[in-house]
């Protein structure tokens, strides 16, 4: 968050959905800021509110959720304040999306050209013909085989990554200044994610474009990020470039996201795991939202929410053990961690 | 690279668009149920009908003639005469053209209002689906023919207003049907992802929803013929469909009515043609239904 040059600034994003049983806060307060031609990663478990703070950005959040407050700014400008008819021409044009389910993103009606093509017929008042001829050559930028003859292929007739593919295609078609991923890889096998990842990478080297990557797989942060947020029950918690956030974690929940990956060069029995599970965005602890399931946890953390600290060099954290208010024993919080259970 | 160009060939050869191909099983499957297709002949031949039969009939179906009335089933007049002495047999097939076009431009002009009322209602949802959907509540309170009576009664007896009538009633049933199916395809992420591409609201709905939503509606317009057809001959028959001497087949049946027990001919005959037309659209598109229910894959 240091960084000045940034192309999106998220700052004090609240998104809360409200129903019957009242208001739920699924995005509390979330600030970070993508430093552009870099990639951001936001990591969390299932309900942290990623995907939440994705389509928040995309202003696509539907009733009955809502976009309660801060301030999400592009390129110098709030997209809060801008008009739907604004919004739709910023989406897909300099703000793309590419979402989780390569299987079902894309419409079964329409053949993967026609599908590239209506982003140019979108955005830049194409014909038909001149934007399947830039269709073309999209799929083969995204490495699709003999593009000429795909692009008159159905969904249905291409494998997974394939079809990942050609959305990445769709939502590069106007080569957008910020590509937003929900979770790009995670419906794909090990070796196609690899191969989509890479894919990725290069072309955010070649079109020079900002990402914010969301993702619950450590390795394809450590893959592909510069800088990591890690998220937890609607709010950041940790902060880092990808190597500080690897080397030297500060936040007990990151530690223990570390810790939980399968490791090759130890023998392990078990593999370890955080304890408990992300409370519901309706039944929020008081104090720390991570006390329940943090080994380090005291009365001061059940008590009181810690604010995110800057911890300098661009890091910053949530957790009072960096704080001066620390009343427990000193932690180490990488070393010492053992998951709440066995302490 | 070898087997980059094997599948570029297999592409080159199975590209159909999957809604043809979907197209090409359901023509499959109703091709082996049996009183689909009876149904599917007796439409294409009654539709034959309607557009060459009035060139082959010799008799007037208007004219009167009075030395040959009330005669029963003949060489001359096939279908026997009526009252007036016209052709029974004329007259039917003139009537023909009436009846398919009200059953089908009924269910277009209703079908059109119906599927765009269903699509807006289940795309925006919330207070728009709520009033929309009530006033659909409505029209459904009321029984279909007791609403097209009093539609034809303020609007007055002609086969315009009749269509005006029925095309009415038959917006709710449309609007209901696109509405569930809207409901179901809009939450489909590909949906998000157009959204997410800048696609205005209006391109969503007419190039993304209703491509996807096609199978229901033709299921209900093609059943919906039938009660359309039917509810028009209903209106004639109490006297406030087509104005005589128009060959309207509800009207010949109302007019057969007094001579129900000497001359049972004048009324039996309109009576089967009705019933024919109903039964054909009826086994068509129960037919079509089934075919088109991926459930019941034979």
């Amino acid at each position: 968050m240091t960084t000045t040059n940034s192309i999106i600034k998220v700052d004090d994003l609240q998104t809360s959905f409200f129903t019957h049983k009242g208001e739920i806060k699924a995005v509390d307060g979330v600030h970070f800021d993508v430093p552009a031609g870099k990639t951001l990663g936001l990591v969390g478990e299932s309900g942290s509110g990623k995907s939440i703070t994705s389509l928040s950005i995309m202003r696509l959040i539907e009733s009955p959720g809502k976009i309660k407050g801060g301030s999400i700014t592009f390129n110098g400008e709030d997209l809060l304040a801008k008009s739907e008819a604004e919004m739709r021409d910023i989406r897909g044009n300099q703000i793309s999306m590419i979402f989780q389910e390569p299987m079902t993103s894309l419409n079964p009606v329409y053949t993967i050209g026609d599908q590239i093509a209506e982003a140019y017929q979108i955005h830049q008042g194409k014909t038909k013909k001149e934007a399947l001829q830039k269709a073309v050559d999209m799929l083969e930028l995204v490495g699709i085989p003999s593009p000429k003859a795909r692009v008159k292929a159905y969904p249905h007739e291409l494998s997974g990554g394939m079809r990942q593919r050609a959305m990445i295609a769709i939502a590069l078609a106007c080569n957008p200044q910020l590509l937003v991923a929900d979770e790009p890889t995670t419906a794909l096998d090990v070796t196609i994610q690899a191969q989509i990842l890479r894919l990725i990478n290069r072309l955010q080297d070649e079109l020079g474009m900002s990402m914010l990557l969301i993702t619950h797989d450590l390795g394809v942060v450590a893959e592909t990020c510069d800088y990591v947020a890690v998220m937890y029950a609607g709010k950041i918690v940790e902060y880092a470039d990808v190597n500080t956030l690897f080397s030297n974690p500060k936040h007990p929940y990151t530690v223990g996201l570390l810790k939980s990956l399968p490791r090759h060069d130890i023998d392990q029995e078990e593999l370890e795991v955080i304890k408990g599970m992300v409370p519901r965005p309706d039944e929020l602890p008081e104090g720390c939202r991570f006390a329940p399931r943090c080994p380090f946890a005291t009365d001061l953390c059940r008590e009181r929410l810690p604010d995110l600290e800057d911890l300098g060099e661009g890091n910053q954290v949530r957790c009072w053990i960096h704080t001066d208010q620390w009343n427990g024993p000193e932690v180490n919080v990488k070393d010492d961690y053992r998951s709440a259970e066995s302490t | 690279m070898a087997d980059t160009t094997v599948s570029a060939s297999t592409v080159e050869k199975k590209r159909i668009n999957p809604q043809i191909e979907n197209f090409k099983n359901v023509w499959r499957k109703l091709r082996q149920n049996r009183l689909a297709m009876a149904g599917g002949f007796l439409i294409i031949f009654f539709c034959v009908a309607a557009v060459v039969g009035p060139w082959l009939t010799s008799n007037d179906p208007n004219m009167p003639n009075v030395s040959d009335r009330l005669q029963g089933p003949s060489g001359e007049y096939w279908f026997g005469t009526d009252h007036h002495g016209r052709d029974i047999f004329t007259r039917l097939v003139h009537g023909m053209s009436i009846t398919l076009r009200i059953g089908i431009s009924s269910v277009i002009v209703g079908g059109t209002v119906g599927v765009f009322l269903g699509i807006i209602s289940g795309y925006y949802g919330g207070r728009i689906d709520a009033v929309i959907m009530r006033s659909m509540d409505v029209l459904l309170a009321f029984p279909s023919i007791l609403l097209a009576l009093g539609i034809v009664a303020v609007l007055g007896g002609s086969i315009t207003n009749v269509i005006i009538a029925i095309a009415i009633f038959s917006i709710p049933v449309f609007a209901r049907i696109v509405r569930g199916s809207t409901l179901a395809v809009r939450k489909l992420e590909y949906i998000d992802a157009v959204r997410a591409l800048g696609a205005s609201d209006a391109r969503i709905i007419f190039l993304h929803i209703l491509p996807n939503i096609v199978s229901p509606i033709i299921v209900q317009a093609t059943l919906f013929i039938a009660t359309a057809v039917l509810s028009a001959t209903g209106l004639s028959f109490l006297g406030l469909g087509a104005t005589p001497p128009t060959p309207e087949w509800g009207a010949m049946l109302a007019d057969g009515r007094n001579y129900m027990w000497d001359h049972p001919h004048i009324a039996l005959f309109p009576g089967l043609a009705i019933a024919l037309v109903v039964l054909a659209f009826n086994l068509f598109g129960d037919g079509v239904r089934d075919a088109l229910d991926p459930k019941l894959k034979s």
